[in-house]
């Protein structure tokens, strides 16, 4: 038997005459967790098409346990014992469990058509309690939390009993609490000799999980070696082939002491409680809480698509009663949503069109409000300058033909061309490479040295701990404490959101 | 403990079988009669073919899809059926088989267009219906066609007591209730009708979904006209207008989404009986002709509104309570 359990010889391919991916070298041992890192676009989800069958290569070679192994489609990769787990979740939501595990493979009565339920749902339950959910495999997974369904998934995948899996940034749908518990599945199946390729972007991760590290820069390896020889500063020049000497940027905003927005004992029930925060000008306001605290919940009442009981909001001293988004947008506030592809972004609709969006109204200053074309063309053609969004030509493209970063620049072009003075980013970061991140920082700096207020949301604690003047930590709707920059301690804000919260989950 | 809001959700899921009651309830206070068990056993009849239509169109709504083409499957099914036998003077079985033949031929009409052409399944079937009904009149001539004894003694048999129709309207409800819960392919639209793209990617064969449920709607749609017929004992030019929005609103009452993925065979029976009650009941209480219609669609119209809030409330009341208020105190 061979020393790895896969290899990938002399792997290429290319899209259109451009290569994708070039003379690809690793082996897979049999249960060792070898992780894949590389900036989006940098190939790996080519290279995982082709293991999981997706794909083909143009030339070079796979071997399973030494066997050549050509898949020709996915379920061939089952077949021969790879499972796939995709970052966004697969599952009907309609459906149970069982169903889900089993929607193209049920077992029925011999001879008829009717499903044998009892057949299956002992191996469910198997499958299940290995990623330790303790629900029924009859339960409906639309009942489930995110992360829950994230576990279905794995199980799901377990269900075939595969020998390799590949798991693709599974943990940017997750609470810390239950990336925790990822993590010692995990380590359980690498236990029980499975193989595992690991996909992340977070390194910190990458670094505790691996065995073996591989990074991919423009379709090739150019780092590959034991986790013991990498340092997350490594990791960084190999993925971006220069050194970073600094994840942020130095601050260059001074916080001015006016407040542009404050909220005074803001409560929904069910949702958030007695709420007092404020945000000044040219300050940037980091907010940390667990999946679930409360904090996105806080930005849409604010925002004006949510609803409050009571409370008071105000902006620059002001109240505003009965907010709604137009009200919002009025008072100078911008949103950008946690969910770009869902809800911030058009991705059929042109870049421009995203773009302009919803700046279009000062646009129209005729009375017929009819919108001044040339007008849009320019000040979006300025925002793509500015940010350094890097796309094809705006008026012609879909926002889906961007990378994720350039997509996230445009969500945030897109509020900034309404010129506000208050901007509250959700998850800005999520998915995006380390450079993509370097540079969401630096216009996030930048617009708060001009003056403007920002608000960041972020589950990603040590980001906020680089860009923020403050944190305030958010726990089961409340607030939990908020520390100045020199106060910054990552122990002291993770006890306070977590505070709690441990004897919920218990 | 049961909170308030568990109470209020357990409510707003069961809006059908609430809505069932009250309609019963109302009918039931403003005209005695109508709480006879002959009447009731008349509604259940009369409910028949609406119920099995609404069940074809419910598995069509549960992929997302719609069938507005089933009222003309109704009228040429049965007009076939009674031309073959009248004038070509066909055993009875083959009449019956010949007209369930051109429903399923309306079936693949639409399935090809909306599967192969990928023309949407509304405009698709508000094609099939007008042209459907236009083959129909044709056919007859726009005269009424009278169909034989063999065909309407069908209708007034019995088994054990039960009238034939409501045997069959049951039979047809318990084998699409057992299809749908209980093999692959039942379970699969459903899936279909979650999300289209993920259930291509799980290597369900979407089009074998899409070509299985069209049919099967336009059979349905077929056999209720027969068995509609089977009643009356004659086809005007007339037969099954407007029966579209009676089976929609039958499985719609009955808790289908109009969104897909979800729907029960239970909900659109309840759903049809419910339609039926309305009908019998503005009948006995003596509400005039011309404003009958307006009422019932005015009494559906307030139940698929009901329903959109119920959906609305629903969601909020699942997905957006992340606060432990219990916690807080504690």
């Amino acid at each position: 038997m061979s020393e790895y359990v896969l290899k990938l010889e002399h792997i290429a391919k290319s899209f259109f005459g451009i290569a994708a991916l070039k003379d690809v070298n690793f082996g897979l041992r049999q249960g060792e967790l070898l992780s894949l890192i590389g900036e989006n676009g940098a190939g790996k989800s080519t290279l995982m098409n082709i293991v999981s069958g997706v794909l083909r290569q143009d030339s070079g070679s796979l071997y399973l346990n030494g066997e050549p192994y050509q898949p020709v489609k996915p379920s061939d990769a089952t077949d021969a014992g790879i499972a796939f787990i995709h970052q966004e979740l697969n599952l009907f939501t309609n459906l149970s469990i069982l169903d889900n595990v089993y929607i193209n493979s049920f077992k029925k009565y011999p001879g008829t058509p009717i499903i044998k339920k009892s057949a299956m749902a002992a191996r469910v339950k198997e499958v299940l309690e290995a990623v330790d959910l303790k629900v029924p495999p009859e339960t409906i997974v639309e009942k489930l939390s995110p992360g829950e369904r994230q576990l279905v998934e794995i199980a799901k995948a377990l269900s075939s009993d595969p020998k390799i899996l590949i798991f693709d940034e599974p943990t940017t749908s997750l609470t810390t609490r239950e990336t925790e518990k990822l993590f010692a599945i995990i380590e359980r199946l690498k236990e029980e000799g499975k193989s595992i390729i690991y996909i992340s972007h977070i390194l910190a991760d990458v670094q505790k999980l691996s065995d073996q590290i591989i990074v991919l820069r423009d379709g090739q390896i150019t780092d590959n070696d034991k986790k013991e020889n990498f340092t997350i500063q490594r990791m960084i020049s190999s993925m971006i082939g220069r050194e970073i000497n600094q994840l942020y940027p130095d601050k260059t905003n001074h916080p001015s002491g006016e407040k542009v927005l404050e909220l005074k004992d803001i409560s929904q029930s069910g949702i958030v409680h007695k709420i007092n925060m404020d945000v000044c000008k040219g300050e940037v306001v980091g907010m940390f809480g667990l999946m679930g605290s409360g904090r996105s919940e806080l930005a849409r009442i604010v925002y004006g698509l949510d609803p409050h009981e009571s409370g008071e909001i105000r902006v620059h001293g002001k109240e505003i009663r009965g907010i709604t988004p137009q009200k919002a947008i009025q008072n100078k506030m911008a949103f950008v949503t946690e969910n770009r592809r869902e809800e911030g972004l058009f991705m059929e609709f042109t870049i421009m069109d995203n773009l302009s969006l919803v700046s279009v109204p000062e646009k129209a200053k005729t009375k017929l409000k009819i919108v001044n074309n040339d007008s849009v063309k320019e000040s979006t053609q300025g925002m793509v300058g500015t940010l350094k969004i890097k796309c094809p030509p705006i008026e012609k493209n879909p926002a889906k033909s961007m990378s994720g970063g350039n997509q996230q620049k445009v969500v945030i072009g897109k509020w900034l061309l309404t010129e506000p003075e208050l901007l509250i980013v959700d998850e800005p970061t999520r998915g995006i490479d380390v450079g993509a991140k370097y540079e969401v920082y630096s216009i996030i700096n930048q617009l708060a040295s001009e003056g403007k207020g920002i608000w960041v949301i972020s589950s990603e604690l040590e980001e906020l701990m680089g860009i923020c003047d403050r944190i305030i930590v958010m726990g089961n709707g409340e607030i939990r404490g908020e520390l100045l920059r020199e106060e910054f301690d990552k122990e002291s804000i993770m006890k306070a959101a977590f505070n709690q919260n441990g004897k919920e989950e218990a | 403990m049961r909170s308030k809001e568990d109470i209020s959700k357990l409510l707003l899921k069961n809006i059908p079988i609430l809505l069932f009651v009250l309609v019963f309830v109302i009918f039931g206070i403003f005209s005695p009669k109508f709480l006879s068990m002959a009447s009731f056993s008349n509604i259940i009849l009369n409910s028949s073919y609406v119920g099995i239509i609404g069940i074809g169109i419910m598995f069509v709504l549960l992929t997302a899809g719609i069938d507005l083409s089933v009222g003309s499957v109704m009228y040429l099914a049965s007009a076939s059926t009674g031309l073959l036998i009248a004038n070509y003077h066909v055993p009875t079985v083959v009449g019956v088989l010949g007209g369930i033949a051109v429903a399923l031929l309306v079936g693949l009409i639409n399935a090809f267009c909306i599967i192969k052409l990928e023309i949407l399944p509304f405009v698709t079937t508000l094609g099939t219906m007008t042209a459907g009904r236009a083959v129909g009149t044709w056919m007859t001539h726009s005269e009424s066609v009278n169909l034989p004894k063999t065909i309407t003694s069908l209708g007034s048999q019995k088994v054990l007591g039960i009238p034939m129709a409501i045997v069959l309207f049951l039979l047809i409800a318990v084998i699409a209730a057992v299809f749908l819960s209980k093999t692959q392919l039942g379970r699969q639209i459903y899936a279909v009708g979650n999300d289209p793209e993920e259930a291509r990617k799980a290597g369900i064969n979407n089009k074998k979904i899409l070509f299985t449920i069209y049919m099967l709607c336009a059979l349905l749609a077929g056999i209720g006209g027969i068995i509609s017929v089977a009643q009356i004992g004659i086809v005007n030019a007339a037969f099954g207008k407007g029966e579209e929005f009676n089976a929609i609103a039958a499985a719609v009452l009955g808790g289908t989404s109009l969104a897909g993925g979800s729907g029960k065979v239970s909900g659109t029976v309840l759903g049809a009986v419910m339609i039926q009650m309305i009908q019998s009941g503005l009948v006995y209480m003596q509400v005039d002709m011309y404003i009958q219609p307006l009422i019932s669609a005015g009494i559906i119209f307030i139940a698929v509104f009901l329903d959109s809030i119920r959906a609305r409330y629903m969601a909020k009341a699942e997905a957006r309570n992340i606060r432990n208020e219990n916690l807080a105190n504690g």
